[in-house]
């Protein structure tokens, strides 16, 4: 498996640049996840890696080799497609060999490898049919197995789960996760559903608008996001943003006048901006302790073991996490707790963390 | 009695509609079988025609002038099928690609289809006039002996080929491109990285996907090409002798100059039966699979 290094990659089409120069490495054996909003680039990134799209500057290497301009098939790689990409008219079983059909490996290997990847995948009893004899689920898995069957250095997922329902989409990625810690591969997975890229990533990859806002592992990202976009885009039920102004050791605004912990302290008062998005996760919000702030709470959403609160702060809507045995009366507005370590501070003007 | 009423009411209101369509399709036809049993010229009203029941269809299997037509009628449609398949197919292959300049390129061969038969017979007659043609002045001008290219039996019928691969080359060139252009992308990406190379990919890929509507486009050709007639018979009129005398020119020769109305009928009739045959063969094949397909995947998603 080689290191992929991709130095300066360009993407244009004619003057539109929809990929500025990025430079990103991959371990070798890493599952890399790139996430990102629709539009951010990922998918091109992806494309340009598996040889499907011809770069406009830059070069990417496996290892030292420089493979910009190598054909798909001399990459090593194999690629599972959002849409599957099945071949229509050959039975799933011509639909997996198909590569090894094309090296001219010797039948009873192809057999047998396509065999054993179909019971891996619980598709053995599919091997007559052809794709459109299949349902989704059932497709999704013969792409998967098509990709399995090469024993190529790479793997790459271009949003594998999205046309699936969310309960399959959710035990696929369960399946995935399994197969991850079994197949020591490099593995690049685009999605745009950021929980796929916190279950999956060994390392995840952010961007945005063609560029890398972050890189780490979900943990790195959730807890130490470098600007407001990484913030919001990680975590489920999303980071609230309020805005605020920076005064002495403390941030205030409509409706909330909140402590900042002495290193936070620090670090507002070295920075040049004043007027900063003060961000709290919905569950950094309690019912009780912490630095208080006063919520009208609009709906309770009830989620089982856990309820969300979406409760207003002045105009801007605020989520609260909170478990559901603390039952909270709608329309009042009462005094919550913030943990005031879990406080951060944006930019407003650049959103850079502060 | 309400309900019954209620599922009565959209054929009521389709039935109009529909009679006349199915009496002005049928109309003809029907005419044309009534007549195909009736020993019938064309100075008589077709009511003062004599029923000879099948006699015309006994007669035509032991005709030879018809079985030759049938014969070159045949060999003509299978050649030009044929090649006009490879061509075209191989044509729409080959500009399928997103390059300047395209677009014209593509129009320019798409023009030959677009000119009247009776004109593109014209206009190959005088191409292929053996003194002031334009191949025997390019022969002459190399220095190569003229061509008989209508006044041989072979030359002929490799002219009217020629000239009915030149105009409808560009039909199965048009249809094949559409077909490319609407193939799955993605079964070509996932294609190019299972290892195919450009050939393994056309000949794997593209066309296996693209049978469907290659069935379809050959089956209209051939039908066309069972029914020529304007070109062939500005250019040759039949012959020399009977080397390119078409079902078609035979029919109508049987109805104007040999004025044998019902006989004529008979083969027009036998022709209709043979396309009818194949294209109902061809459409219930397709749809067999289609409904096939269509249950496994309900078995599936349940």
């Amino acid at each position: 498996m080689p290191r992929i290094t991709f130095d300066k990659v360009e993407k244009s089409y004619g003057s539109v640049q929809v990929l500025p120069p990025l430079d990103l490495t991959l371990n070798d054996g890493e599952f890399t996840v790139l996430v990102g909003p629709s539009g951010c680039g990922k998918s091109t990134t992806l494309r340009i890696l598996a040889g499907l799209e011809t770069l406009s500057g830059g070069e990417i290497y496996f290892d030292d080799r420089p493979i910009g301009s190598l054909e798909p098939k001399e990459r090593d790689i194999a690629m599972v497609f959002q849409d599957y990409a099945l071949y229509p008219h050959m039975n799933i079983a011509r639909n997996m060999s198909f590569a090894l059909r094309l090296e001219r490996r010797p039948k009873a290997e192809i057999d047998s490898e396509v065999t054993r990847v179909a019971e891996m995948l619980n598709i053995a009893h599919l091997l007559d049919r052809k794709p459109a004899e299949l349902s989704g689920g059932q497709r999704q898995r013969v792409a998967m197995g098509r990709a399995l069957v090469r024993d190529a250095g790479t793997f790459l997922f271009d949003e594998p789960l999205s046309n699936l329902d969310a309960k399959l989409r959710a035990r696929m990625r369960t399946e995935l996760a399994e197969m991850r810690d079994t197949i020591d591969k490099n593995m690049v997975y685009v999605t745009h559903d950021q929980v796929e890229a916190m279950t999956l990533g060994d390392r995840i990859v952010v961007m945005n608008a063609g560029e890398i806002q972050q890189q780490g592992t979900a943990e790195e990202l959730f807890s130490d996001p470098v600007n407001r976009f990484v913030a919001g885009f990680i975590g489920s039920p999303t980071m609230n943003f309020l805005e605020g102004e920076i005064s002495g050791d403390r941030v205030k605004g409509a409706g909330f006048d909140l402590p900042l912990v002495p290193e936070l302290g620090q670090r507002a008062a070295k920075a040049s901006a004043r007027a900063v998005d003060v961000g709290i996760r919905p569950s950094s919000i309690q019912l009780t302790g912490g630095a208080p702030i006063d919520l009208r709470v609009v709906v309770s959403e009830y989620l089982g073991a856990q309820s969300v609160l979406v409760t207003r702060c002045g105009e801007t809507e605020v989520l609260a996490e909170i478990a559901s045995a603390d039952r909270i009366p709608t329309g009042d507005v009462r005094s919550f707790g913030v943990v005031s370590e879990d406080i951060m501070l944006f930019d407003r003007a650049s959103g850079a963390r502060i | 009695m309400l309900a019954n009423a209620n599922r009565m009411t959209p054929y009521l209101f389709l039935a109009p509609a529909a009679l006349i369509m199915i009496v002005a399709l049928l109309y003809p036809i029907g005419y044309m079988i009534y007549a195909s049993f009736l020993d019938w010229n064309p100075s008589q009203r077709i009511g003062e025609a004599d029923w000879i029941g099948l006699r015309n269809y006994t007669e035509l299997l032991g005709d030879a002038a018809f079985r030759e037509s049938f014969w070159v009628t045949l060999k003509f449609a299978s050649i030009v099928v044929s090649i006009e398949m490879v061509l075209g197919v191989g044509l729409a292959l080959l500009l399928d690609r997103e390059l300047r300049g395209m677009t014209l390129l593509r129009t320019v061969f798409i023009l030959p289809m677009m000119i009247a038969p009776i004109v593109v017979g014209l206009v190959w007659r005088y191409m292929y006039h053996p003194t002031v043609g334009t191949f025997n002045r390019f022969l002459d001008s190399i220095g190569l002996p003229s061509a008989p290219w209508l006044s041989d039996g072979d030359w002929a019928f490799a002219s009217i080929v020629i000239a009915d691969i030149w105009q409808w080359t560009p039909f199965i060139f048009i249809l094949s491109l559409a077909a490319l252009q609407s193939l799955p992308r993605s079964a070509m990406e996932a294609a190019r990285i299972d290892g195919a190379t450009g050939w393994q990919l056309i000949w794997h890929i593209k066309l296996p996907l693209m049978l469907p509507v290659l069935i379809v486009t050959a089956l209209l050709r051939i039908i066309d090409a069972f029914k020529v007639l304007e070109v062939i018979l500005v250019l040759t009129n039949g012959g020399p002798g009977l080397s390119t005398e078409i079902l078609a020119l035979r029919i109508s020769r049987t109805a104007s100059e040999f004025r044998e109305l019902g006989y004529a009928a008979a083969m027009s009739n036998l022709l209709l039966i043979l396309l009818l045959v194949l294209t109902i063969a061809m459409f219930a094949y397709t749809k067999l699979q289609e409904v096939r397909a269509a249950r496994l995947r309900q078995a599936a998603e349940d």
